[in-house]
């Protein structure tokens, strides 16, 4: 039984996610190849190689990888399917993309969202925004599978490369979609799915001044990334890339501090796996308070700039 | 232009569900059921496409039991000219409901297929992209700005780190995210107005598509509660708990 790992990476090296999935593929066991697929994407390849548990790096380079377009991506995922038992990516908006149409082309069932493996054919994964676990198994000869990344401690890097790359050809796809360009978020703090500290922000902040002018001074004292709930994110307080939720990122960091969150259902669904929760909410009916660890009912523009006096 | 959109029948998003006891599902019975929320975004962008002048006509179709006419008539009354129901009482999975709207794609040829990006039931993610596969179409995910012009489609995409811009040559299907637009509330001379509006039923076996399961659901739990803790009198006593309780900073 032989395991593929479809990396994330931007070329120059591997995102955490990919290590998270690797872990998984841990859990299903058997030999576990890396697809690196990407445009200059050697360094990528090689830091793919010191995965502990990988045996064998395969690494597919054209200009036409440089975007990890899914129709391009999902034709050589299938070129290279027969042999492999299970085709895993990490749960993040490229492996969302792109597995299904891989799982299509191959005539099989995805297991989407993957937070514990049971047996190499038998798994768990949330519904209903994680307000039930379902446990499924697979009748498909190939299992293609989304990986909750929170839900598997990271596979280690060795010094030394562990495992052989092989250089695969690229097939030609016709492009029938042409990248057009990205805005993508600048910024020095941890990414949200893999940070230790998540500071989050909710509508009672009010506007995207009170926003960056509360929820920043203490994400930089505290190191953390930071996030937002989607009532933030929809009234522009917030980017949507930081949204926290059933359909925004899933994190599990050791310490969330929801400032102003009410606390949906759906946003619940994106944070409890978190270690520790702090809320910070003047409402003291929130039903943020149900999950929280520590509850503070105040006012979060006095009580956030304190905590971060006191810090 | 033709727009073909695709609307499930969920458990309503304002309802918590309860995992039944025999832990084969959730209850389902006498709970409110409404249209997947990203599908009445799918069902939204098509409207606005038609009173641009850009579609001609909006073709909504939904796959599941007698009870999908339901939500069909609430996409008729947002401002679909007719509606489609694959009406099956099997267990529906994504790959065959993929299937069932392929078929209906090569029947209707529409120039756009919109759907939602996942469904608040099983939070799957995968029919649009499916479908996409399956009918060799390009694929736009989790749009949040589409523009149609010249037979391209110019569509903006939520991202892990941002916003992405793709242009994909129609037909094409795009999966719409929470974004994209804010549905409008449905009017009474609407949903009298689609009460009217034509509605065809099909079968699978009809469209000749196999739809048994791929997965079996072995069992359904409640997922680990996570309880509540203490309420701090002040932001000194949280920095204490923090650093000397849970030691996390």
């Amino acid at each position: 039984m032989t395991i593929l790992v479809i990396a994330e990476h931007d070329n120059a090296s591997i995102r955490p996610a990919t290590l998270n999935t690797v872990a998984a593929a841990q859990c299903c066991g058997g030999d576990i190849h890396v697809l690196v697929a990407g445009y200059n994407a050697g360094p990528a390849a090689a830091a793919a190689a010191h995965i502990a548990g990988v045996s064998r790096v395969l690494h597919m380079d054209a200009d036409t990888l440089a975007h990890a377009l899914a129709e391009n991506l999902s034709v050589q995922i299938e070129a290279i399917a027969a042999g492999y038992s299970h085709l895993l990516f990490a749960a993040t908006a490229t492996g969302k993309n792109t597995a299904p149409r891989v799982a299509a082309l191959l005539d099989v069932a995805q297991i989407s969202d993957v937070t514990t493996v049971i047996s190499a054919d038998t798994f768990e994964r949330p519904i209903y925004a994680g307000n039930a676990i379902a446990t499924v198994q697979s009748s498909d000869a190939t299992k293609v599978i989304t990986v909750r990344t929170t839900a598997f401690d990271a596979a280690a890097l060795s010094t030394q490369a562990t495992a052989t790359i092989e250089t695969v050809a690229v097939l030609a796809v016709p492009d029938s979609t042409r990248y057009l360009g990205s805005a993508l978020a600048k910024n020095d703090r941890p990414e949200l799915t893999a940070a230790k500290i998540i500071v989050s922000g909710g509508r009672a902040l009010g506007s995207q001044e009170n926003f960056n002018a509360v929820m920043t001074p203490l994400a930089d004292k505290l190191g953390a990334a930071i996030g937002a709930s989607r009532a933030a994110v929809d009234a522009g307080y917030a980017s949507n890339d930081l949204q926290v939720g059933q359909t925004g990122k899933i994190v599990a960091p050791q310490l969330y501090i929801a400032a102003g969150i009410s606390g949906a259902i759906q946003h619940l669904a994106g944070m409890k796996d978190s270690k520790v929760i702090v809320a910070i909410n003047k409402d003291p009916e929130a039903p943020i308070f149900s999950v929280a660890d520590y509850g503070l009912e105040a006012d979060l523009f006095s009580a956030v700039p304190a905590l971060v006096a006191a810090l | 232009m033709k727009i073909l959109v695709a609307v499930k029948r969920v458990v309503d998003y304002n309802v918590k569900v309860r995992v039944k006891s025999d832990r084969t599902g959730v209850d389902t019975a006498n709970i409110k059921m409404s249209m997947n929320p990203f599908d009445e975004i799918a069902i939204e962008e098509a409207v606005r496409l038609k009173e641009k002048g850009v579609a001609t006509e909006i073709i909504a179709v939904s796959c599941g039991v007698t009870q999908c006419q339901e939500t069909l008539r609430t996409a008729l009354a947002i401002g679909a000219d007719r509606a489609i129901l694959i009406e099956s009482g099997a267990e529906l999975q994504p790959l065959a409901v993929a299937k069932l709207l392929k078929a209906v794609v090569d029947r209707e040829q529409p120039g756009l297929v919109i759907v939602g990006k996942q469904a608040i039931d099983d939070d799957c993610n995968q029919t649009g992209q499916m479908l996409a596969a399956l009918a060799k179409l390009p694929q736009v995910t989790f749009a949040s700005k589409v523009e149609v012009a010249h037979g391209q489609a110019t569509v903006s995409r939520e991202i892990d780190g941002g916003i992405e811009t793709l242009q994909v040559t129609l037909p094409a299907v795009i999966t719409a995210d929470l974004r994209l637009n804010e549905p409008r509330y449905v009017t009474l001379p609407n949903i009298m107005k689609a009460k009217k509006k034509p509605l065809e039923i099909l079968t699978p076996e009809a469209l000749g598509v196999d739809v048994t399961p791929r997965l079996t659901t072995l069992q359904v739990n409640e997922p680990p509660q996570r309880t509540a803790g203490i309420k701090v009198p002040d932001v000194a006593a949280l920095l204490d708990k923090l650093k000397n309780e849970a030691k996390v900073i």
